[in-house]
């Protein structure tokens, strides 16, 4: 897969001296959903934004599809939809109005079933004649979509879809951003919530105080950084862990019949086959054991933390 | 290549503002004009002694008219570009294949069309309440654009400039409405002592009246030809501040 979008050594130092990116590199891959992981202030919307053209890029480059975001805007900006976190939108326009303005502010020509079909699909063209002022948040929010998708874009920039939204809409946002993927775009979608990058990415980046900590695919990411947890309950309460099973670092817990051993996902020598073996000649009973992997929520904490 | 679906597409827009607000746009500085007429032209104005062989009536309708198309032009294309900032949808138009050249063909070229379009239709009105001829249709027409064109790129500054309404409201009333006053709209300058009319001078505003007036009467206080001059260099100004705006990103872009 070629890459769409190439970001070199991208600076952002906004006039208060502030450093929202510092030395960005990143590659997005033709047809991919990418998440831009990170808490707030990371520097997730200031990176869209300098993609995007809406903020100046302090120095460092961006292509799009091979064109310099700063020298050859009219194209790479024709590529590109963006739907911004805020509901920005005039309160007093038409659904189909607010639609067709941004189309045309693209430089396409007129094209009413494009925008009805769009309008259908986002399940909006019931809704085409209302003023922008009455929809409530989450058809706002389907609005800027179907705005951004307006001109037909390769690339769509997602910042927050689901901020503020409630779990249905949120559900229902999923399957937009999938129907998109299947249909060629690329998006980039920035969140702070695990759970929707993990239901949706193909790759993951985690951004925090203006630097890509990682980037990887989903599944490699999580067995990569997961660790697992085997407990193991116990038919006895133990007292203090046999010498012979000592180097395995077991957790005991006090007045509860389990131990706990920690191993991690991706090797493959877990030492569990040992691990049970040992048990056993040691004379420990056992009721049942059970395995957990951490979840993307916590490798996320773990790699923010480090930081 | 130029985005002239782009520019269609904002100057439709800002037209389309001006018939939901027909009150504001039109009618209200219509009906504060033909007032003027009906105080300085037709009651008062009887009583005033003739300025140049011309009745007072007729002599201030060019001011009145520019009056008008001054505070119209700044407050219409201040608005155009201050209410995208404030809601949040200039992400918009920073993020579309347009350059600033053509968002100000827009936003600037539709505030124009509507305060040129509201100084013919106080023109045409002032036809029922005063005798006057224009000398110079072709001319007067010239003037009232350039003048359109002046006040809209400078509202479109303004509208830039604001992070506020009062800021917005600011510059119109405390700045240009003193400056269409005190610029000879009403009278003309030799009535005025020599310190004062060496301070005229430095009125910009006083070259577009005295070159809208010479072109309903026929004489003006300065030379048409510097009236146009000045008018052009304002214009010329006003692109290289609002290229400046845009390349450093003043106050539109973070």
């Amino acid at each position: 897969m070629s890459n769409i979008i190439e970001i070199q050594n991208l600076m952002k130092v906004y006039d208060n001296n502030y450093t929202a990116l510092d030395k960005v590199n990143l590659s997005i891959k033709k047809g991919e959903i990418i998440a831009l992981l990170g808490p707030n202030g990371a520097g997730k919307t200031s990176l869209i934004s300098n993609v995007c053209g809406i903020s100046s890029i302090t120095s460092g480059n961006v292509f799009v599809e091979g064109y310099n975001v700063e020298k050859e805007y009219r194209k790479t900006r024709d590529l590109i939809g963006l739907v911004p976190q805020e509901l920005s939108l005039e309160p007093f326009e038409k659904v189909w109005d607010s639609v067709k303005f941004s189309r045309q502010l693209f430089g396409k020509k007129r094209n009413d079933n494009y925008l009805e079909n769009l309008l259908k699909k986002l399940s909006l063209w019931d809704k085409k004649n209302q003023i922008i002022k009455s929809l409530s948040g989450g058809m706002k929010r389907r609005v800027l979509i179907a705005k951004a998708l307006s001109h037909e874009p390769k690339i769509l920039f997602l910042d927050e879809p689901t901020a503020g939204v409630d779990v249905e809409l949120r559900k229902d946002m999923w399957s937009i951003i999938k129907e998109l993927k299947n249909d060629g775009v690329t998006i980039i979608l920035t969140t702070h919530y695990i759970e929707e990058a993990e239901m949706i990415a193909d790759r993951i980046a985690v951004i925090n105080n203006g630097k890509i900590l990682l980037i990887d695919k989903k599944d490699n990411l999580i067995s990569k950084m997961s660790k697992k947890t085997l407990t193991i309950y116990t038919k006895q309460i133990l007292k203090s862990i046999p010498h012979s099973l000592k180097k395995f670092n077991l957790r005991i817990f006090k007045n509860e019949k389990k131990l706990e051993y920690d191993y991690t996902a991706s090797g493959n020598k877990t030492g569990i086959t040992t691990l049970l073996s040992k048990i056993k000649s040691s004379g420990i009973e056992l009721i049942d054991v059970q395995t957990r992997q951490s979840t993307l929520e916590e490798i996320f904490v773990e790699i923010v933390n480090n930081d | 290549m130029i985005n002239f679906e782009a520019i269609k597409a904002i100057y439709k827009f800002e037209m389309a503002r001006t018939f939901r607000t027909i009150i504001q746009s039109l009618i209200s500085p219509v009906l504060s004009t033909i007032l003027y007429f009906i105080v300085f032209g037709t009651a008062i104005g009887k009583n005033m002694q003739l300025i140049s062989e011309i009745p007072y009536g007729a002599f201030i309708v060019p001011g009145l008219i520019l009056l008008t198309v001054s505070m119209q032009s700044v407050t219409n294309a201040s608005f155009g570009i201050f209410f995208p900032k404030f809601l949040g949808t200039t992400y918009e138009l920073l993020s579309a294949p347009i350059s600033y050249i053509e968002i100000i063909i827009g936003y600037v070229g539709a505030a124009t069309t509507k305060s040129f379009c509201l100084g013919l239709i106080i023109l045409i009105t002032s036809f029922f309440f005063v005798d006057i001829k224009v000398v110079y249709p072709m001319l007067m027409l010239l003037m009232l654009f350039l003048s359109c064109i002046s006040f809209s790129l400078l509202g479109f500054i303004i509208g830039i400039w604001s992070d506020n309404f009062e800021q917005i409201n600011f510059v119109p009333m405390l700045i240009i409405t003193p400056l269409v006053f005190l610029g000879g709209s009403f009278y003309t300058i030799d009535i005025l002592p020599k310190f004062w009319q060496n301070i005229t001078f430095f009125n910009p505003i006083f070259y577009l009246i005295s070159g809208f007036r010479f072109s309903f009467f026929g004489e003006g206080e300065v030379s048409v030809w510097i009236s146009i001059f000045s008018s052009v260099i304002f214009i010329v100004i006003c692109n290289i501040i609002i290229w400046k705006m845009f390349k450093t990103g003043y106050k539109i872009k973070t």
